[in-house]
This record gives C-alpha cells, structure tokens and sequence, in this order.
C-alpha cells in the first residue's frame, strides 16, 4: 500500500459554474473524445464500410446487369445502402457509453447536454457517414452513372446523411439497453428517415431528367437545418429518459 | 447540506421504500446498507440527480433540486457501477477526459499526481482494457480526487478492492470530509472512518 | 382538497369513474351515428356511373383515413402535456390511442387497396396518399413496439412522448416529400380524387362516419384508459377501495 504518495491539496469545494467555453468547449470534448475512441477501433469502421459496399454490389446480381437499367436504380440502390449502413452503425453512437457508466457522467456535467450530444453525433457523422459520402461516387461508377450525377449524388449524400446521424441518434437514445435493439430501433428509424431518401435519390433523379437538382437540395438543406436545430434536444431529453 | 424529505421509489409495481428522511451536513458522511434489492442504488441515483423519486424530494443547500439540476450537476461526483472508464483510452487519458468533462480540465501532472495516490503510476499509459478490476476502482478513486465535487457519491466503493485499496478508499473519503466535503456511500460493508461523523441508513 | 374540477379530473382515481360513464354515451353514439352513415353510404346514395357500387367503400375508406391521422395528433398533444407537466393521465390516454390509430391506418390502407382493384386495376399502387399512410402505420407500430420494450412505465411513457412529438413534425415532411416524389414519377398512378364528383348526401353520410369512427374512438380509447390505470395504479389505495366497494355490492346482490 502507498499511503506516502501526496494528496492533492483538498478541493475548493465551492459549487463550480458553468464551466468555461460554454457549448463549444463541450461540443469540442465529445467530438475528440469519441473520434479518439473510434480511431482506436478502425476495424470496426471498415467492416461497416465493406458492409456498404457489399450491399450495393449485390443489387446487380439480383437484377439485370445492363446499363439503362443500373444507371436508373444506381441512385436508390446507392441511397438505401446509406440508410442501412447508417442504421448498422448507429449503436456506436450511445450504447458504449451507456454500458460502461461513461453516459451517467456525460448526463450529470455541468455543461450542456445538448452539446455534449451533438459532438457525440457529429463524431458518428464523421466516422459513418462522411467515408460512405466519399466512397458512393466510387461505386456510383459500378452503377453506369455519368459524372454529373455522380456529382450530385455526393452533394447529396454530403448534406442528407448529417441528417441520418441526427435523426438516428434520437432513436438509438430512446432504444438504449432495450430487449431487440436493433430491429426496435430500424423500425422507430427508417420510417423517418423517408424524407432523406427521397429528396437524396430526387436529387440524382432529378438531374437524369434534366430538371436541375437544386431544388431537392434545397429541401435536404432545409431538413438539414431542422434536424441540427431540433435533433440534439431530442436525443438530450431521450438520453436522460433513458438513464432514469 | 443534502436533505432527502420523504422520499418513496418505486421498480414497476413494487415499492422499494417510502417516506425515507434523512440530512448529511458538511463535513459529514452516511451510509447506507442493507440486502440485495432494498433501493441502495435507486436512492445514491436519485440524490445524483439521475433518477426522480416516485414521492417526496430531494433539498441541496436548501433549495428543491429536481432530476439534473444545474446546481446539482455542479456538486456531485457520481461512481456509480461500471466505473465509466473507455476501454480504449489509457488510464491517463481516461482520467483526463473526466476532468474535462466535469468543467475543470487538469493538467498532465495533476493527473499524474492522481494516478500516484492510487498507486497506479506504472500502469498510466496502459488501456483501460488490460486493466484489473480493482485497478479500475483505483483508477475511479483518482478520478473522485482530481474532479473536486462537493458530494461524494459512492455506489459499492469497496468492491473488488484489496485491504489496501479499502483502507486507501477510507482515507480519501475521510479526508475529504473533514475538509468540509459531504460522502455517501451504499455499501455492504461498511467503511471504518474514525473522526467522521458517521451517520447510516439501513433499508429494508 | 383544495384543487378546482378541472385539476382535480387529472388524477387517475377521480378519471376512473367518469371514464366508466362516458363509455356508453360514446359508444351508443359511435353505434347509431355509425348506422345512419351506412344506410346513406349503402342504400341512400346513388350509385356511381363511372365506378358502380364499388366507389361506395369510400364511405368506410375516407374516415379511416382522416381519423387515421387525426388520432396522431392527438396523441402528440397528449404526449406533449405529459411530457410538459409530468401528468400520469395524460401518458395514459397517448397510450390508449396509439392502437385505435393503427387499426384505423390499417383499415384505410386495406380498404384504399379494395378500392384501387376496380378503380386502379391494381391492388396497390404507389400513389402519394397510399404510401404515406404505409410510413403512418410503421410509425404507429413503433410507438407500439417501443412501449412493448420498456419494463418501467414511466420510462416507457416518456420514451414515447418523445418519439410521438418527433414523429408528429415528421408527418407533414413525410407527406410533402411523398407528394414530391410521386409527382416527379407521374403516370404511375391515379389520383384517389378522382372518385365520383361529391354529391351533398354522399358527403354527409361521411362525415356521419367520420364522427361515428370518432366516437368509436373515444369511448374505445376510455375503455382502454381504465384498464390501463387498474394495471399501473393496482398497488394504490384508490383500486383497493374500488375493489373492496364491488365486493361489498357483490355480497347485497
């Protein structure tokens, strides 16, 4: 036993405040956080991301491998792959924490839940949705895409899957430490995230037709600012539902 | 002081317990025992601010405190069961997120300095992963010494601890009584802290 | 006591009562209302000329779907209060509605299908209204599913208020982005409005229905409510005494 080594000088035990840097020191502190974690288990992220691709190499092989026919499905193919892809990797997101007892003090700091949660989300984002952003027009090309629609596809996919991560983080607060997890948690999810899908795959869509994409860009900015505002109240208040 | 009026807990349909009163001043310590299932963790979780009780309520310095309150937030240092370390992280990055996260970052040697109090300075750059788990405890223990919280609370602090990481656990929570700090523990065996005032709470 | 009526109704043990006698007002009015409106669905109406008598499952189909989506709302508004005012009741009646929401969904789903084989030649098409009320039911069902999971009931009230409120803004994006879409493939299908031009009768028996189904609803949603309360309050003293009094009565009968 080492009853020699110092005890650090006895806390000034007032009550602190609000801690210094507000929101941002602790959007900052999850963000780092989790992205150290995650980077500390890669693996993991490359079989989510071989996940993404395998699905999407197996559509032609249950249909028809000709090329009026892949460039036609490419965009939905490529877009329900980042819904599931998403899904798959979304436990990540607060089922960790909350089994190691991390959550409880992420729940009782004093600064912001709301923040702390989104840098939580944008660190999934980051680790989920960005690599399947920049590897979807790679396999758009599998698919018989031109390079504008894969273009838009990548545009698309850069504003619309910021807004699976949110909306998902929602769900996989609210399914945290439940008996099926994760069947539970693509049903309370995927029925939400059918706007996404479909102005995301309009986008693509959209430019074949020769209409221009910018309106449903548009829209997914929209929903974009929406989620961002809205979303981490949501998963702050299921986190805390959660915990009691 | 932390004041509990009354307080009821309820797990589904059965009640835990009811109408439980109790105050822990400054400089004071309480804990509460009693068998597998009586509410220790319910009630050490409902003081934190973690849960609601299902009647009565929770005073801090006076003033009703609901589920994560501000001014509660900013007094408690939980360790609740898993002792909230990333397996990923080493021991000392684990220790210096918790700092961070409690609002108060600590420099590399305060945590350092932690790490040696708990007899843990060799083992600091390892990952919590190939931890034991008594070293885990110890590692919570440096983690109640580096975030300076007022209220300490303790869910079976002694758990997988040896007789010296015991005895080091009541030194600390003895000394951080009698520097004005308040300490709840739920425990099974209850700690010896000569020259505190020891208050207990037995649930039935 | 002295809380007003109107709070006083908030607490299970006052609620249970008078849930008891609204039951059969309700329920009475959902069964004559529900007569009326399909004798002049059936016999009054005229038959269509372009559609025969196969346009009149509208008159079941219509306020399905309006009470379909009506009910979401209101159990958002209940969640809300909940949610908002910690209230028990109001956890309650959110949980009593979200199974006569999806029954009501499934019924304008089915009966949307029965319509389309005459009308659409197809038993399913992917016409805007038709596919969001698909997404309505999958919403309903995991609001169902997720309270199924939860062991507390609190949690599992909460839990829930929560998903309802954010699927409650969802609804309208998910209804715009389906119409979006469906107009960007049009050709595929035909428009539901495209039923028979509305007749005053026609329209008065639906909405007959519609208040019928309605107050199906209610008196449904009360019966549910009470045995919910029975279920969560059984430990408490007002069920015992509700218990111990049938007894009493049981023993003069």
């Amino acid at each position: 036993m080492n009853t020699a080594a110092p005890v650090p000088a006895p806390a000034s035990l007032a009550d602190s405040a609000l801690p210094a840097g507000g929101i941002f020191a602790a959007l900052r502190w999850s963000l780092v956080r989790d992205l150290k974690v995650a980077m500390r288990s890669r693996s993991e992220l490359g079989v989510q991301l071989l996940f993404y691709i395998i699905v999407v190499s197996l559509f032609p092989l249950a249909s028809n491998p000709e090329r009026t026919l892949l460039a036609a499905i490419g965009p939905g193919v490529l877009w329900v792959a980042a819904l599931l892809a998403s899904l798959l990797s979304l436990p990540r997101l607060f089922a960790g924490d909350y089994g190691d007892g991390t959550l409880e003090q992420i729940a009782l700091s004093p600064h912001p839940l709301e923040a702390l949660v989104s840098g939580k989300i944008l660190a999934h984002w980051l680790t989920a949705g960005l690599p399947v952003t920049l590897l979807a027009p790679l396999l758009g090309i599998q698919y018989a895409m031109d390079g504008e629609s894969l273009a838009v596809l990548a545009a698309a996919l850069l504003i619309g899957t910021p807004i699976l991560s949110l909306l998902g983080g929602i769900g996989a607060a609210l399914t945290l430490g439940l008996r099926g997890g994760g069947s539970l948690l693509a049903l309370l999810i995927l029925p939400l995230y059918v706007p996404v899908l479909i102005f995301g795959a309009g986008a693509v869509e959209a430019v074949r037709a020769g209409l221009g994409a910018t309106a449903n860009l548009s829209l997914l900015g929209a929903g974009l600012l929406v989620a961002m505002v809205g979303a981490p109240f949501a998963a702050a208040a299921a986190v805390r539902i959660a915990l009691d | 002081m932390l004041e509990a009026h009354n307080l009821s807990a309820e797990r589904g349909a059965t009640r835990l317990f009811s109408d439980l009163s109790f105050k822990v001043g400054t400089g004071e310590a309480l804990m509460i025992t009693g068998a597998n299932g009586t509410g220790k963790t319910t009630l050490l979780r409902m003081l934190a601010g973690l849960s609601a009780p299902a009647a009565g309520e929770i005073r801090w310095r006076g003033q009703i405190v609901k589920p994560f309150d501000p001014r509660l937030r900013g007094a408690v240092a939980f360790a609740g069961h898993p002792i909230a370390l990333k397996d990923e992280l080493t021991a000392e990055e684990n220790l210096a997120a918790a700092a961070a996260l409690s609002g108060e970052p600590a420099s590399p040697d305060a945590v350092r300095s932690a790490l040696e109090v708990v007899s843990l300075s060799r083992q600091r750059s390892l990952p919590a992963r190939v931890l034991s788990q008594g070293q885990r405890r110890r590692i919570g223990l440096a983690r109640l010494t580096l975030v300076r919280r007022v209220l300490w609370l303790l869910d079976e602090p002694v758990t997988a601890l040896d007789a010296a990481g015991t005895a080091l656990l009541a030194r600390l929570v003895g000394e951080h009584v009698q520097t004005g700090g308040l300490a709840i523990a739920a425990t099974h065996t209850p700690l010896i802290l000569p020259q505190v005032r020891l208050h207990s709470l037995a649930l039935a | 006591m002295a809380a007003s009526n109107k709070y006083k109704l908030s607490s299970p043990a006052a609620f249970y009562p008078v849930a008891g006698r609204m039951i059969p007002w309700f329920g009475a009015s959902a069964a004559v209302l529900a007569a009326i409106g399909l004798w002049i669905g059936l016999w009054l109406a005229p038959t269509d000329f372009a559609q025969g008598d196969a346009y009149r499952i509208i008159f079941i189909h219509v306020p399905a779907a309006w009470m379909s989506m009506f009910i979401y709302l209101v159990m958002a508004f209940w969640s809300a209060l909940g949610l908002g005012f910690n209230t028990r009741l109001s956890a309650m009646m959110a949980q009593s509605l979200a199974p006569t929401g999806a029954l009501m969904t499934l019924i304008a789903l089915f009966t949307g299908s029965l319509w389309g084989r005459p009308t659409w030649g197809t038993y399913w098409a992917w016409d805007a209204r038709m596919t969001s009320e698909l997404i309505l039911l999958f919403l309903y069902l995991g609001i169902i599913a997720l309270r199924n999971a939860i062991d507390d009931p609190r949690r599992a009230d909460r839990a829930c208020a929560v998903l309802s409120l954010v699927g409650a803004i969802n609804v309208p994006i998910i209804y715009f982005s389906v119409r979006w879409w469906n107009t960007l493939h049009q050709g595929s299908s035909v428009s539901l409005s495209a039923a028979p031009r509305m007749a005053a009768v026609m329209l008065a028996g639906m909405l007959i229905l519609a208040f019928a189904a309605w107050f199906y609803t209610i008196a449904v949603a009360l019966c549910r409510v009470r045995v919910i309360m029975l279920e969560r309050e059984s430990g408490s003293g007002w069920v015992s005494e509700l218990f111990a009094l049938n007894i009493v009565h049981l023993k003069k009968a």
